[in-house]
């Protein structure tokens, strides 16, 4: 029998609107480490407006219930503070940022994790091994690494960027927002290949995706339907199946029946 | 306000003119004289509408018109030279060219004259009348037909034919006074057929006084000449610098002019480029960087006369707290000058409500075969790259500091002396930061 590990995330009735509008109403989740949680659903569920609010998105407004990720009240914290707790998220979009190199601002992002654990920065030399190691691990071009911040990569880049930064980050718990999305299945088997190896009974992932697809290749414990603002069915892989073989309707139709 | 100046000149025109040469007083009554017609300069004028001059030019200034000695030697106080950049290092004190030491410099090369416009006008007065006045005098501007009628003095360079300069040349600008004080000069340089050199300007302050500086700097590139310009604006609050570039290019010359406002009160630069040759390339950059209440305006023309050149525009300004820009981006294209290529950019960015900055593109395209654009934009930083930098650990602070870094970058990317690049990044970076950018090392700045 697993000893019962304790809690990482835990999402109580959370309700959180943009611009008025109300997408999440009543979302409750616990995440315990070494755990992959997917998060399936039809387009418009809250799925995305999950992530950005567990990463503190400024255009997002929580209006009633509790996160805190090991004891500690999440939303209290700015999303840096958040993302050098271990929190990281892989966007749907990942941004270009003209002008800032991929190294500097790597760079700047290690250390300022160092900062907040009150490490000293990393030297020159072990910054590069460092990322030389991370950039094989992601199979990423060298070339990708001279430029400025995802400008001019190509969709599946710009995903494998995110993996690599999530490499480079070690993060406690990683959040995946349709990282499979416009990805060709050698750029998804290289993606989940680099989470796959990342994978430890310390950290956690979040894998949010519309299809099943993905999880042909990273195998969830636990997989849940988030419909309406709220997980409305819980179970394990062979949920993920039913429902690519079934669709949502039905669940839509048992939830609408209630 | 125009009154005591009037004044002043009929009161003391006999020493302006005997502390200066011949050849610039033949002019000087002219210019005078077009002062009196149209006096400073205000915003109710087309060109000025972004330069407010009210306020700095309501105060009473002292001017130098008898050649006094200033007591400081800027080769023993100064040392605010650009790590691992080796240069030519001359002064321009107040409104005067500070004589050379000669174990500062290394020899020039043969047949280069570099020093002051007064000496030269008077060891060479043939080759300074061949040129001097020859794009400043009679313009209808106010500033520029003032500073004909009071320069006494200034910087002088000369390139001959095929000489390349192995080095940049630096002229420094140094203001110190114990009282308010102001400074017109008149600034010469002169490249010849093949000629190649590089010029960096800076502008410091070493006085807690109020200051105007009014210089106008004529450049003559001839033909298969190449010539790189840096200006550097890095001095105090109180400061009000309005300057004027005059640059002609003859056929295949090549011109870079890079004007960086780091740091000033009330800036005011007119630029103007003539291409009156084919097969030039022209780059004209400049960036900005405003707070409290700065004002920076720069008045920028590019006018092609003939067909078949080039010419790239780029200004960047970041303003912040209540500080005001404005740009003027004029393209002239002449009815003959086909195939010209001319591109116009204006970014800013504002950080606040308060920042105000007013762009104006203006275009005058006679030639119906040409490549012409322009742009202009005024926003704010980017929201979800913020987003996407803090979501990495980065700190807001942080991540606007590197957004607003990466703007600039592509202007200081067009400054082809590399120690010269490396230390306007740095200057740059400090003074995003809020941290005073003077030149680390300089006794006079601190």
């Amino acid at each position: 029998m697993r000893p019962i590990p304790n809690i990482m995330l835990e999402i109580k009735d959370l309700h959180a609107s943009i611009n008025g509008k109300e997408i999440l109403k009543g979302l409750s989740l616990t995440v315990h480490p070494g755990e992959i949680h997917a998060i399936m659903g039809p387009n418009g569920a809250g799925k995305s407006t999950l992530s950005s609010v567990l990463t503190g998105n400024p255009a997002f407004e929580v209006t009633h219930g509790k996160v805190s990720f090991y004891g500690k009240d999440l939303l209290e914290l700015p999303p840096e503070d958040r993302a050098c707790e271990g929190i990281f998220l892989s966007f749907q979009y990942p941004v270009e940022i003209p002008g800032v190199s991929m190294v500097n601002f790597m760079r700047t992002a290690i250390n300022e994790h160092r900062k907040y654990n009150n490490l000293p920065p990393l030297s020159a030399t072990d910054f590069l091994r460092v990322m030389r190691e991370k950039k094989e691990l992601v199979e990423m071009d060298n070339k990708l690494t001279n430029r400025s911040v995802n400008e001019g990569f190509s969709g599946g880049e710009k995903k494998r960027n995110e993996i690599f930064q999530m490499a480079m980050l070690e993060p406690r718990l990683s959040i995946l927002d349709e990282t499979d999305s416009g990805l060709d299945i050698d750029a998804l088997r290289i993606v989940a290949n680099g989470v796959n190896k990342l994978k430890s009974p310390e950290n956690a992932s979040i894998v949010i995706t519309h299809y099943q697809r993905l999880l042909d290749y990273i195998i969830p414990d636990f997989v849940h339907v988030l419909y309406d603002g709220r997980i409305v069915k819980s179970g394990t892989k062979e949920l993920a199946l039913e429902l690519e073989k079934k669709g949502y309707d039905w669940i839509k139709q048992e939830v609408d029946k209630k | 306000m125009e009154e005591q100046y009037i004044n002043l000149y009929q009161q003391y025109q006999e020493q302006i003119k005997g502390h200066a040469a011949s050849v610039m007083n033949e002019s000087r009554d002219a210019s005078f004289g077009l002062f009196e017609e149209l006096g400073f300069p205000t915003s109710k004028l087309e060109n000025y509408k972004y330069t407010d001059l009210t306020e700095p030019l309501s105060i009473e200034y002292g001017l130098n018109l008898n050649r006094l000695k200033i007591p400081v030697n800027p080769y023993e106080v100064f040392k605010c030279d650009v790590p691992g950049i080796h240069s030519y290092l001359y002064f321009v004190l107040n409104d005067g060219f500070y004589p050379v030491h000669d174990h500062h410099n290394d020899e020039l090369p043969k047949g280069v004259i570099i020093g002051s416009l007064k000496d030269v006008a008077e060891s060479h007065p043939e080759l300074v009348k061949a040129y001097y006045g020859k794009m400043s005098l009679g313009k209808k501007d106010g500033l520029i037909a003032f500073n004909g009628a009071f320069a006494q003095d200034g910087f002088f360079m000369y390139v001959p034919e095929d000489v390349i300069l192995d080095r940049p040349v630096q002229l420094v600008n140094i203001m110190r006074s114990d009282v308010d004080f102001m400074a017109n000069s008149h600034n010469l340089i002169i490249l010849e057929k093949g000629a190649k050199a590089q010029l960096l300007v800076c502008d410091h302050t070493m006085d807690d006084v109020r200051f105007v500086t009014n210089r106008v700097t004529e450049v003559f590139v001839d033909e298969n000449a190449s010539y790189e310009h840096y200006k550097l604006e890095n001095t105090h609050i109180k400061t009000t610098n309005l300057s004027t570039l005059l640059i002609d290019q003859k056929t295949s010359s090549n011109v870079l002019a890079n004007v960086i406002t780091l740091h000033n009160g009330v800036t005011r630069n007119t630029i103007e480029i003539d291409v009156d040759g084919e097969h030039c390339e022209t780059l004209l950059c400049g960036m900005v960087i405003g707070d409290k209440k700065q004002q920076v305006d720069n008045f920028t023309s590019i006018i092609h006369n003939k067909p078949n050149s080039h010419s790239t525009e780029l200004f960047k300004y970041v303003l912040d707290d209540r500080s005001k820009g404005g740009f003027t981006g004029k393209l002239y294209v002449a009815r003959d000058s086909q195939k010209t290529q001319a591109y116009q950019t204006n970014k800013n960015i504002l950080m606040n409500k308060t920042a105000k900055m007013r762009t104006k593109p203006q275009l005058e395209i006679y030639a119906d075969d040409v490549k012409c654009s322009h742009g202009a934009t005024i926003g704010q930083l980017d929201e979800s790259a913020m987003f996407y930098m803090r979501q990495r650990g980065i700190p807001e602070k942080e991540a606007k500091l590197l957004l607003m870094f990466a703007f600039t970058a592509d202007v200081t990317e067009n400054i082809r002396i590399d120690a010269l690049k490396d230390r306007i990044k740095m200057l740059v970076e400090k003074r995003l930061r809020g941290e005073l950018s003077k030149c680390e090392g300089c006794v006079i700045c601190q």
